[in-house]
């Protein structure tokens, strides 16, 4: 109990400076308070300078980091300039979309991944091995969007890419790791004493490498929701990545920031989540 | 595995010489218009035929390249100094600034990138110029990622400042700075070093990302993203395999670095 407490004060006090990091980000940007709207040489100097009035920062630092903590703790989480609707609403409309993405690509890129990881270390084959790596690599290779486009070209399902994104980074450290692990000691006497290779490595193999693996699950839901922004901005999937993509166009610096914050605070509770487990598994393997 | 390594060697020093010497080899410059060729096939006058602005898209293609060549290193440079000088500060003094600096990059590593980059971009001004532009986007790739290198060096540096070298270099009345630049900092080299080739890869692919998003350099000066971006005319790539080129390119050229990588990480 010391222990998850411990982890949820880390938690909370890792979003309240990142929140206050952001609100200030935002507040000292150069791009704060101005609109494309500025640029329209339509514009007189009289709607000009109204429009820069509307648009100039009200408060200081200290009061907008003060009022952006009230509205927080409040739970509203202000207005999207561009799209006109509380960020809220926006957020609960959208998260569930991009989770159902996210879960999907991670249980298909850590399925894949580990099995060919497995494979290669049952088989010990240098020639399988050099397959693995070499697809693994092209895939590494490819940036997020050009797979999102060419799914769309090919009519493919677009929630299976951040599985293929996910994929090569889990087969290469869950090999290296395993591949570790099925070199220590106990495991090269159970080699020895004859035991079956799927034995040792269920039983001898994965939990040496556990906490490890687990910690590289924290860091696959960073990366999987990282790009759910390119593959929902360009295969129209109305996620999160969508809204963030949408929001940097229209430099809605709310939106975006709570949204920035909110991906963080996600990626936190499962990287606490992970080294909870893992620290947990140490303990008992110990 | 040497001779693939050696491929990947010259064929990346084929395309740096390619791309840097771009205004002697290109047929035309990167924003020269063609106005009576727009979506041209490829001919000998333009090798991978013309953009649907009419500009010759070879040239392009070097001139983008040369871009992506001249500033992923250049970002992976800042972000491996920054990381040096965070990571290996942190391990070397150790105590509570070291669990402090550890809890910064433990944030950092936190924040999506993808997102972060998202935000900060889009707090720019409104009128930045194409060249302004790409400094920013490779400058904000370097900035943003020096949290994971950072980490790897501080471990490192953590470990050697036990060593028995170091404390022997301690005993003979070594500290501070001469420490630090005399007995850790060669000592780290190799980690610098395979931390640098890391993360040339990862901001060449993170600014493709951006630029098909449309939030990497502006036009008209062109990018590997901004190259890609072409794979969005869905109509057009079925009759036009050619728009598949700069993809070619570029995976080979990602492909090849990590060809580098896997030797380069091998002292570390």
């Amino acid at each position: 109990m010391k222990r998850i407490g411990k982890h949820l004060l880390k938690l909370l006090l890792t979003l309240m400076v990142g929140g206050f990091l952001a609100a200030t980000l935002v507040r000292l940007a150069p791009g704060f308070g101005t609109d494309e709207e500025q640029l329209d040489t339509r514009l007189n100097s009289t709607s000009l300078e109204s429009l820069n009035k509307d648009l100039s920062p009200k408060e200081n630092l200290a009061t907008f980091y003060v009022h952006y903590a009230a509205r927080l703790l409040r739970g509203d989480l202000g207005m999207s300039r561009t799209l006109d609707r509380p960020v809220r609403e926006l957020i609960a409309e959208r998260l569930p979309e991009t989770m159902k993405s996210v879960v999907l690509g991670l249980a298909l890129g850590w399925l894949m991944g580990l099995s060919l990881a497995v494979v290669t270390v049952m088989m010990r084959s240098v020639a399988t091995d050099g397959l693995f790596t070499f697809l693994c690599g092209v895939l590494l290779c490819i940036p997020a969007a050009v797979w999102a486009l060419l799914f769309v070209l090919a009519r493919a399902p677009e929630r299976f890419i951040l599985a293929l994104i996910v994929l090569p980074k889990i087969y290469s450290y869950s090999r290296n790791l395993l591949t570790r692990s099925a070199g220590l000691p106990h495991v090269l006497t159970a080699y020895a004493k004859g035991l079956s290779r799927g034995r040792i490595v269920a039983w001898h193999v994965f939990p040496t490498a556990a906490p490890q693996l687990l910690a590289l699950f924290g860091v696959s839901v960073s990366i999987a929701l990282a790009t759910a922004v390119p593959v929902e901005a360009l295969c129209d999937l109305p996620g999160i990545g969508q809204l963030a993509w949408k929001a940097a166009l229209g430099r809605d610096l709310y939106l975006l920031t709570t949204l920035s914050v909110l991906v963080t605070a996600i990626t936190l509770v499962a990287n606490s989540g992970c080294e909870l487990l893992g620290s947990m598994f140490r303990a008992r393997e110990a | 595995m040497k001779w693939l390594r050696a491929a990947a060697i010259g064929f990346l020093l084929i395309v740096a010489g390619a791309s840097l010497g771009a205004n002697f080899v290109a047929p035309a410059g990167y924003a020269h218009q063609f106005r009576e060729e727009p979506d041209a096939e490829p001919s000998r006058q333009h090798l991978l035929g013309t953009d649907d602005l009419g500009r010759d898209r070879f040239s392009r293609v070097l001139y983008g390249t040369r871009v992506s060549l001249l500033l992923a290193p250049a970002a992976a440079f800042l972000s491996t100094l920054l990381a040096l000088l965070i990571g290996g500060a942190a391990g070397f003094v150790g105590g509570r600034f070291e669990r402090v600096v550890m809890a910064a990059t433990d944030l950092f590593l936190s924040l999506p990138w993808l997102f972060l980059l998202l935000t900060v971009r889009a707090l720019l001004p409104l009128n930045v110029s194409a060249i302004t532009s790409v400094g920013i986007t490779f400058a904000l790739l370097g900035c943003l990622g020096w949290a994971g290198a950072a980490r790897v060096i501080c471990a490192d540096a953590r470990g050697m400042r036990q060593a028995d070298f170091v404390l022997l270099a301690r005993a003979s009345g070594t500290t501070g700075t001469r420490l630090l630049l005399r007995q850790l900092v060669p000592n780290l080299w190799p980690i610098v070093l395979a931390q640098f080739w890391i993360s040339i890869p990862v901001f060449i692919l993170t600014e493709a990302n951006l630029g098909m998003l449309g939030l990497g350099v502006t036009e008209p000066l062109p990018s590997w993203g901004s190259l890609l971006r072409e794979l969005q005319s869905y109509p057009a790539i079925s009759s036009q395999p050619w728009l598949f080129v700069p993809l070619i390119v570029f995976v080979v050229v990602v492909g090849s670095f990590h060809f580098l990588l896997r030797t380069e990480e091998l002292p570390a």
